[in-house]
Order: structure tokens, then C-alpha cells, then sequence
């Protein structure tokens, strides 16, 4: 007899393959999303010992880091960066994997595009050489984001060992506020628990306010489970899973879904399922979120404060407050509706899928950017990208003077063109504000698609909610 | 794999908490498709100046720590994206060993694909490590990865905890995928349980 297990317990009880003491559990792996920044040296490493990709129909591959976002007519002028790109191009053409391209309509961010084409499925464990990998686990899969050598071992045996990390709950109850969105939970939850709060653990995301919301906003607090070092996040699957999933282009066929729903729906955690650490947020109490510092764990509520070194609870913190605050060009107790902004950033994994564009262009609508802010808009992918367009999103962002451009990673983490300038400063619907994250002196801040549209309407920080009354 | 078995070695100090792999190794470095050549990119903004000047107040760039292969620092190490770039820098820099009171978890494992040994101490040791780094540099220490044990040659000696599984890779520079290739008729049987249809191909 085994007691009451949860969401967590019975994906990974799934694919054991193998299991014995004193060493890691072998899992089976249902899906590895391969880019073209953490591939190269993994096929590398298989042609070099003459190794074949175990099971290339399930992997699928796409270009989204260094993908420039402007003209796709136009060629890559970084050659180092196209370079790589034609290297997983004749990766995947030999090894026989499917990949979408950056002339094919479906491609975008790896974590946008598997769950909008069907890929991501309940129960599954998904792997890619990519941190923000923990989004799939929105839709109740185990998703962890892997190193190369580690992608080198999943293709040559579908397989991954690892450790059975411990289990932590995140309850959200309450109900959000109008105007604070799913990326002011998950910034909360981080400021609560701290950037390794969740070291070690597998978060379930359980609670009224989580279970309100719709998958995107699900993906977006999962996205950044990372960011609290959590090895992956999941939510478990119900009727707005189902839904979501339901007639997409890569998902099951319709013959096989209602069976699928049957087994999807036993994975919930069971009643009296209990977890090796636990958090509790209200979600009633939450106000629209600003990160000030230099990690995502340095946030407060956009009526606050910058704080004071003074505050700190010990000297090291002290130090690396002093430091965030240094490096971010702020004093203490600035309140953060007086920090003014050179950029705006709406794009990333963790904020552009559609209801982010949608929940942006309202606050946008009828206003203007603030003379002398640079404002993007960078969609998650081509098939997000054609929606907006569909519903005039396109137009509101761009006769209010923002860019309008071509899917991918982006400003998230610069490794194209689109970068700051020392000093510039940023609002930006990413997930990280490490020192250089956005172009080497870039300062970050982490906000929601709606402070961040709010930002570029009044070119600095102020509750969106003022906006749009 | 490069075995590890005990390692002496200069101590460099780096007394900050929460270094993300972004600054272990910078996006710009990341479009190389080789496994080789980061070292000189280890902590590239940090080791420069904004005029891109060498920054003679870090760490890595004082004369008493240029030959570095022990790397101390804060807790948390290497959270941040799963760049595996970080642990081939270190490596490729001349590190054998970084210690700290906590690790992320990717980096964790990206270090023991490596050979990189990523070794946790109280936060006590570690704080008396990096005062010792600081006041008589170079500063050697010794890691015994067989007995599992740090020590220096003025008494400081420390235990550290590390499963059996991922010490024996350590020391005999395991091949990951060879390990698990040992369980074929397993990873067989489990896809014809769960493909009935690919078990005849």
C-alpha cells in the first residue's frame, strides 16, 4: 500500500525506468525541446563517439536566443550568432529532428510554442537545456531546465537520472485584486521566500487564486519557479487544462482525448498529500510588483519604497544591498512611482503570450509613449504575433509609438541585438534583473505586462489601474 | 571526465551571495558552439572596469590569487540560467573546486558533468576559509574528495557531505551516459510498456 501521493510523486513514480538505492532514479523523458544556444556541444559529443539520438520523433527543436526580432528577410549579420543557428540546422537535418524554423510561422519561444502547438501535455516530464523550462509544468508535467552534457544524455537515451528533489507547496488563496496579474503572485511569492527559498524542491502551486486562473497566467508563475530555485513548478491539471489543450495542432487526436482526460485527471494530489516545506500568500493583499534590485527576490509593491541598507536583517545581506542599490543607481527610500525610465520591454517567456499583449495593449489604448522612453513589443511567437494582429493589438502599440516586432527571446537576456545601454534603465516583463542581464550597466526591473505598458505611457512607475479609469 | 581524487590548491575569495551564472559567464560568450576556450571570460564584467579596463579591486585580477583553483564563495552559487558555459568557464580557467555554503541545482549538476568539484561547508567554514584567503594569501588548501575532507595546513580541517553516488563519478570520472547505457533491457521494456507498437522495431 502506498499513502496519499502527490502531483509531483505520481509523475515521477510514472517514469521510473530505474531504481536503486544510493543512486539516482533513471526517468523516462516524453519531450525535449531542443534551441540552438545549448545544442551544439551535445551533438557534438554524439557524433563523437557515434552515438544516434535514441528517440528523435520526441524532440523538437526551434531558434529563439539569438534570433534577431527585426526583418526575417533580412540576413543575421552577427556571424558567430547565424553560425549557430546553421548549426542546429544540420543538427537536427541529420539526426532527424523537427524543427521550426525562423521562416516557418510557428516558431518562438521554445516555452511559448510547445504548449500553444499541443506539445505540452499533462503528466509528461519535459526537458530542455533552458532554465525557464519549469513553465511547461503549468499543465501539471514535471519540467526542468537541463545543462548540455545533460541534453547530450537525454538524446542518446531518453533517459535522465537524477535525484528525487523534496516537495514544497505554494498556496495562493484569495482572490487577485483587479489589475494585479499572475507575474505580481509569482514576484510576491519570490520576495516572500527569497531566490533560493525553493532550492532543492519541486513547487505544486495549489490554491483558490491559482486555480482561477487561466493557463497563461498559470505558465507565468511556474515560468519563474527558478527564479526561488525551485527545481521545477507545476499546477495540477483541470477542466481549463483540458480546454487548453483540446484541438491543438500537435495535441492528441480527438479519438484518443477524452480517455487522455479520464488519466489526466487522476494526477491531482491526493487528499492528505503532504509536502516537505510550505508557503501561504493571500492573494487579496497583493499590489501590482517592482523588483528594485539586482535579483528577483529584491521587489516591492509599486506604492513602496526602495529599502534601506539599514533594514537588512545581517550584514551580508547588508552588503549585497548596498551593492544591488549601487549597481541600480538608487537611493534608500525613493519611492518607486519617482524612478523614471529610458526602455520598456514586453516580451519573454514568462510574459508574451497573448492575454499578456491583450492585458498591455489596455492600458496602452488612447495614450502615448513618453517622450523619450523606447518601448518594444516582442510577441512570444509567430502564431502569438498573428492573433494580436487579428485583433488590432499591433496597431494600438504601434500608433502609440511602440516597436512592434518579430518573435524570440530578445532583450530578455540580449544575446541579440536588442540590448540596453549602460545606465539605461528598464521596465521589463522578463524574469531576471541580474547585473548586465539585458546589455552589460543595463538596470532592470521586473514588472507585469500592464505596469510595464503603464510605464511607457507616463515614463515612470505607476499603477496601471490610474490608467485606464 | 578528468578523475578527481585530492586537489591542493590557491583559494580565491569571493565574498558575495547569489552569483548567477550570468555573471559567471556573460550572453555574449554563449553563441560558441565549442565545449573549450571560456576561461577568459569568466567573469567578464567583474574583472573589468565600464572602460573595459582590468579591475585590479576583484579578486581574480590580484597578483596574491592569480593562480586560483579553489574558488570560495557565498551561498547559492550559480542560480540563474542552466548555462552549462558556466561550469566549462570555471573549468577552463584553471578551477578544480568551488566551495560555498549552498549551490543551485542546476549548476550543481552541470559542475559534476565537468569534473568540477562543487563542495558545501557551514557557513562558518566558509567565512573562515575566506578570512584566511584574504589575510595569507596565496592562501593553499587541500580537497580530499576520498575521505571527504578540506583542510589547510594551519589547522583549519572541515568535513563536507557528499552522496556515494556522486563522489564515485568524481573519482573515477564517470561517463554519465555509459552509466546509464547499463540499463538498456530497463529503458527497453519501459517503452514497450508504454509504445506497444515501436517493441518489434
Amino acid at each position: 500500500m502506498t499513502g496519499p501521493r502527490t502531483l509531483f510523486q505520481k509523475v515521477w513514480d510514472a517514469h521510473l525506468v530505474h531504481s536503486e538505492p544510493g543512486e539516482p532514479d533513471l526517468l523516462y523523458v516524453d519531450l525535449h525541446l531542443l534551441h540552438e544556444v545549448t545544442s551544439p556541444q551535445a551533438f557534438d559529443g554524439l557524433r563523437m563517439v557515434g552515438r544516434r539520438v535514441r528517440r528523435p520523433d520526441l524532440c523538437v527543436a526551434t531558434v529563439d536566443h539569438n534570433v534577431p526580432t527585426t526583418d526575417r528577410s533580412l540576413p543575421v549579420l552577427d556571424a558567430v550568432a547565424r553560425r549557430q543557428m546553421e548549426v542546429l540546422r544540420r543538427n537536427v537535418e541529420e539526426f532527424g529532428i523537427r524543427i521550426f524554423d525562423v521562416t516557418d510561422e510557428r516558431q518562438g519561444i521554445v516555452h511559448v510554442i510547445g504548449p500553444e502547438l499541443g506539445l505540452t501535455r499533462p503528466g509528461m516530464i519535459i526537458v530542455c537545456g533552458d532554465s525557464h523550462t519549469s513553465t511547461h509544468g503549468a499543465f501539471g508535467s514535471l519540467a526542468f531546465g537541463i545543462g548540455t552534457s545533460q541534453v547530450e544524455h537525454v538524446l542518446a537515451t531518453q533517459t535522465i537520472p537524477q535525484q528525487r528533489p523534496r516537495s514544497m507547496e505554494i498556496r495562493v488563496d484569495g482572490t487577485l485584486p483587479d489589475g494585479v496579474s499572475p507575474k505580481d503572485v509569482i514576484l510576491a511569492v519570490i520576495g516572500q521566500i527569497g531566490v533560493s527559498g525553493a532550492t532543492g524542491h519541486v513547487i505544486e502551486y495549489t490554491g483558490p487564486a491559482i486555480r482561477r486562473l487561466s493557463m497563461e497566467g498559470r505558465m507565468t508563475i511556474c515560468n519563474m519557479s527558478i527564479e526561488a530555485g525551485g527545481r521545477a513548478g507545476m499546477v495540477a491539471p483541470d477542466e481549463t487544462t483540458f480546454e487548453y489543450v483540446r484541438g491543438r495542432e500537435l495535441g492528441p487526436s480527438d479519438e484518443e482525448f477524452d480517455s487522455l482526460v479520464e488519466e489526466w485527471r487522476s494526477l491531482a494530489s491526493d487528499p492528505g498529500s503532504t509536502y516537505d516545506k510550505r508557503a501561504v500568500l493571500n492573494a487579496a493583499e497583493l499590489e501590482p510588483q517592482v523588483t528594485w534590485g539586482t535579483n528577483p527576490g529584491m521587489v516591492v509593491p509599486i506604492s513602496g519604497r526602495v529599502p534601506s541598507p539599514e533594514e537588512a536583517p545581517d550584514e551580508a545581506s547588508r552588503e549585497s544591498l548596498e551593492r544591488a542599490l549601487e549597481y541600480m543607481a538608487l537611493s534608500p527610500g525613493t519611492a518607486i512611482g519617482d524612478i523614471s525610465l529610458d526602455r520598456v520591454f514586453i516580451g519573454s517567456c514568462t510574459n508574451a503570450r497573448i492575454e499578456d499583449l491583450r492585458e498591455a495593449a489596455s492600458v496602452v489604448r488612447g495614450h502615448r509613449v513618453h517622450d523619450g522612453v523606447h518601448a518594444m513589443v516582442v510577441p512570444g511567437s509567430g502564431q502569438v504575433k498573428k492573433q494580436a494582429e487579428s485583433e488590432g493589438l499591433d496597431r494600438i502599440f504601434r500608433e502609440a509609438g511602440f516597436e512592434w516586432r518579430e518573435a524570440g527571446c530578445s532583450m530578455c537576456l540580449g544575446m541579440n541585438p536588442d540590448t540596453l545601454s549602460p545606465g539605461q534603465r528598464c521596465a521589463s516583463t522578463s524574469n531576471r534583473n541580474f547585473e548586465g542581464r539585458q546589455g552589460r550597466g543595463g538596470r532592470t526591473h521586473l514588472v507585469s505586462p500592464s505596469v510595464a505598458a503603464a510605464a511607457a505611457v507616463e515614463g515612470r512607475f505607476v499603477d496601471p489601474r490610474a490608467l485606464r479609469d | 571526465m578528468e578523475p578527481f581524487k585530492t586537489h591542493t590548491g590557491v583559494v580565491a575569495p569571493l565574498d558575495r551571495a547569489d552569483v548567477d551564472t550570468d555573471q559567471i559567464i556573460p550572453k555574449q560568450f554563449l553563441k560558441r558552439v565549442e565545449r573549450t576556450g571560456y576561461g577568459a571570460f569568466l567573469f567578464y564584467d567583474w574583472r573589468r572596469t565600464p572602460d573595459g579596463e582590468p579591475d585590479e579591486g576583484f579578486v581574480l585580477n590580484r597578483p596574491e590569487h592569480a593562480e586560483a583553483s579553489i574558488l570560495v564563495a557565498g551561498s547559492n552559487f550559480g542560480c540563474g540560467s542552466s548555462r552549462e558555459h558556466a561550469a566549462w568557464a570555471l573549468r577552463d580557467y584553471g578551477f578544480r573546486v568551488v566551495v560555498a555554503p549552498s549551490f543551485a541545482d542546476i549548476f550543481l549538476g552541470n559542475a559534476d558533468q565537468n569534473g568540477l568539484v562543487a563542495l558545501t561547508l557551514q557557513d562558518a567554514d566558509v567565512a573562515e576559509l575566506m578570512r584566511r584567503a584574504r589575510e595569507h594569501a596565496p592562501y593553499r588548501l587541500t580537497v580530499d574528495l576520498e575521505t571527504r575532507v578540506v583542510s589547510d595546513e594551519h589547522g583549519f580541517r572541515a568535513g563536507f557531505p557528499m552522496d556515494d553516488f556522486r563522489r564515485t563519478c568524481l573519482l573515477e570520472g564517470l561517463d554519465r551516459i555509459g552509466l546509464t547505457l547499463r540499463h538498456e533491457d530497463s529503458i527497453r521494456a519501459y517503452e514497450a510498456r508504454r509504445w506497444p507498437s515501436l517493441a518489434g522495431s
